[in-house]
């Protein structure tokens, strides 16, 4: 856990004041509308279909039980006592009245949490791994980094008008969990050949309507030169980003026209000119940051306890959840479990607030009173002990986020969609709960292997489409919902978009057409090991093609 | 460039004026006595664009009770306004799933 400083603490205090005073002028009729949207929107305020949405940053998807216990005390006070946690680490409100926001935001605030760089032009949240400093494939925590920019990039002047919105993720794994490839800049760290620890400097990745991965603009970064040289990229993107068109205002488009070296050039340029200056690293500053991370005491413990291997021999649910949700801690004795936000028929990454209290007492139970939010919608409980696992099992399983389909077919990641977005052209939330219920067996989810489902209500991909192995966007055809489907598409560390398999299906077709994608995966797959995506990858889109469009 | 507002609405059936109450974001609709409503019931329904713009204007100008204003098409097929496509029909209706706190 991060420990917020009187700095953090009194930045927060003076924002609720700020916007407590902006939605008093508003609501007296001093502010109009257009004065009052920019001020809100730097809040994380959002007006929707129904009502207004508050999104909150959880900076590098990292809650405290006594934050997690504050959302709920906000879903259950000011919303309708549930909330949706997104695929950038953040939660949202659906339901939060204007006249109770700067309430809503003090309670928030008196726990670290706010709405600051969840909407807006600006750097937003900075995310990373959820199993950030417990992953046994990782090199160093990344969160300190993360932290770092979080400070750097808040509120900063310079930075709170670009072009257009900025999304920049972190991970220090051999395996990508943060989906760096499809962020404004991507930071991996790693070593290079002399040992030394510094980053890769992706840049350009996003979806949206012009999807792209991320250009390696720099194989290996010192560290102490991370803020200098992510200025040098914003300022050049603040230089030559488009303003005149918002579908061509990102860093991707901007890249994609320079051309990844030419823009490489620009940002080493810019570089050259600062690097030694204000934002070279002290050692002592970065010493400062991660001091203010506290790590659980862990105990000496050995892996696979008596008071784990016992009931995995005895009770048939509880070795099935075991082998799909538990991973492998960097602690001996240790375990990072996944809580499964995709019960069967639910819309996913919703949390009731009494999950959420449930939840933040398991965690300070069972984890060192620290619960992670993935990209995925799922939570984590980081720093489990193996021994108390079946109990916690019990526990989760009671509060029904024990679903054992972490990574499958049904651990579907959604957008609102059009049930809540006003931007959305076709629901999202009741296509996966359709899915959910067509793939109910989890057996048979489980021979699957591997296969995760993106849905997008609309083509700004909110639901990361684009890069589902089955991706599914949702348009609008003559007041009628279609869809289109693609597949192959993966956000891990050989990031890739997915391929359009052909004409929009009907609303009332697109589960039949994942499961004939799933039926003709099972026929074509050489072996039960090899996953839907090597299967697309190995034999194409076409028979794929063939098996949706014969029939139809 | 010619404000939304002023430009000539194509309106090719009947149409309410719909927007957001400033306090808590609900759907209101445009009365005929320049007030808004929450039930689409009472909502002033027009059908030519003079009519559609005035009502809009109207609407525009209460920034203190409501936000983001605009035409939606109504279906008075059944002798009431409904509305005529999925987008409001949500807006009138909630989500279409059970919410979370009610699926326990």
């Amino acid at each position: 856990m991060y420990v917020h400083d009187d700095f953090d603490r009194t930045l927060i205090a003076e924002r609720v004041a700020e916007f407590r005073d902006q939605v008093r002028r508003r609501l007296s009729g001093e502010l109009t509308e257009d004065e009052f949207k920019p001020l809100r929107l730097m809040n994380g305020v959002y007006l929707q279909l129904h009502a207004y949405m508050l999104r909150i940053a959880i900076p590098y998807g990292t809650l405290s039980s006594n934050q997690m216990r504050t959302l709920a005390h906000v879903a259950r006070r000011y919303d309708r006592g549930y909330g949706h946690f997104t695929t950038r680490q953040n939660i949202q409100f659906n339901w939060i009245k204007l006249a109770e926001l700067p309430d809503a935001m003090a309670d928030l605030a008196a726990a670290g949490l706010h709405g600051m760089q969840t909407s807006g032009n600006c750097v937003r949240n900075i995310t990373t791994d959820q199993w950030a400093a417990v992953a046994p494939d990782e090199i160093e925590d990344p969160r300190i980094w993360a932290e770092l920019v979080r400070q750097y990039t808040t509120l900063h002047p310079e930075f709170s008008f670009l072009p257009r919105k900025f999304k920049i993720a972190v991970g220090a794994a051999a395996k990508d969990r943060a989906a760096l490839r499809v962020h404004d800049i991507g930071l991996r760290l790693h070593r290079n050949g002399a040992g030394e620890t510094g980053f890769e400097v992706m840049v350009g990745g996003g979806l949206g309507r012009t999807p792209f991965i991320a250009k390696t603009i720099k194989p290996f970064l010192l560290k102490r030169d991370v803020l200098s040289y992510i200025e040098a990229i914003l300022r050049v993107y603040n230089q030559y980003g488009r303003r005149d068109n918002i579908y061509k205002a990102r860093i991707k488009i901007l890249v994609h026209e320079l051309g990844a070296e030419a823009f490489a050039r620009e940002v080493e340029q810019e570089w050259q000119a600062i690097k030694d200056g204000a934002l070279a690293l002290d050692p002592a500053a970065i010493a400062e940051i991660a001091a203010r991370f506290r790590y659980p005491a862990y105990e000496r413990l050995a892996d696979e306890p008596i008071e784990l291997k016992k009931p995995r021999a005895t009770d048939r649910r509880f070795d099935t959840w075991f082998g799909n949700s538990v991973a492998r801690h960097r602690m001996p004795g240790y375990a990072i479990v996944t809580l499964s936000l995709k019960p069967e028929g639910g819309p996913p990454g919703d949390a009731t607030a009494e999950q959420m209290d449930a939840i933040a007492d398991l965690a300070e139970r069972y984890s060192a009173g620290e619960i992670r939010v993935g990209h995925e919608q799922n939570l984590v409980l980081p720093h489990v002990r193996q021994r108390d696992l079946y109990a916690l099992w019990r526990a989760l399983d009671a509060i029904g986020v024990a679903t054992p389909n972490v990574g499958l077919v049904s651990d579907i990641i959604a957008c609102p969609g059009l049930d809540y977005c006003s931007l959305a052209n076709a629901r999202a939330i009741p296509v996966a709960q359709d899915l959910t219920r067509r793939f109910r067996n989890l057996d048979v989810a489980r021979g699957l292997g591997r296969l995760h489902i993106n849905i997008s209500g609309c083509i700004n991909a909110c639901g990361h489409h684009h890069v589902g192995h089955i991706g599914i966007l949702g348009i609008e055809k003559n007041g009628e919902e279609f869809y289109q489907v693609t597949i192959g598409g993966r956000a891990d560390e050989d990031a890739a978009l997915g391929t359009l398999i052909g004409p929009a299906v009907p609303s009332g077709e697109v589960v039949d057409v994942v499961e004939d994608l799933v039926t003709a995966y099972v026929e074509l797959r050489e072996r039960p090991g090899e996953i839907f995506l090597d299967t697309v990858k190995r034999v194409g889109v076409e028979p794929f093609k063939e098996r949706v469009y014969a029939a139809r | 460039m010619t404000s939304p507002l002023q430009q000539k609405l194509k309106i090719t059936g009947p149409v309410v004026v719909t927007a957001n109450r400033l306090g808590d974001g609900a759907v209101v609709y445009r009365t005929v006595d320049q007030q808004w409503t929450a039930d689409l019931d009472d909502a002033a329904v027009v059908t030519t664009s003079e009519a559609a713009s005035a009502l809009l204007a109207g609407a525009a100008a209460d920034f203190t009770n409501a936000v983001d204003a605009y035409v939606a098409p109504v279906d008075l097929a059944g002798g009431r306004p409904q509305p005529a496509n999925l987008r409001e029909r949500i807006r009138r209706a909630g989500p279409t799933f059970q919410l979370p706190t009610n699926m326990v």
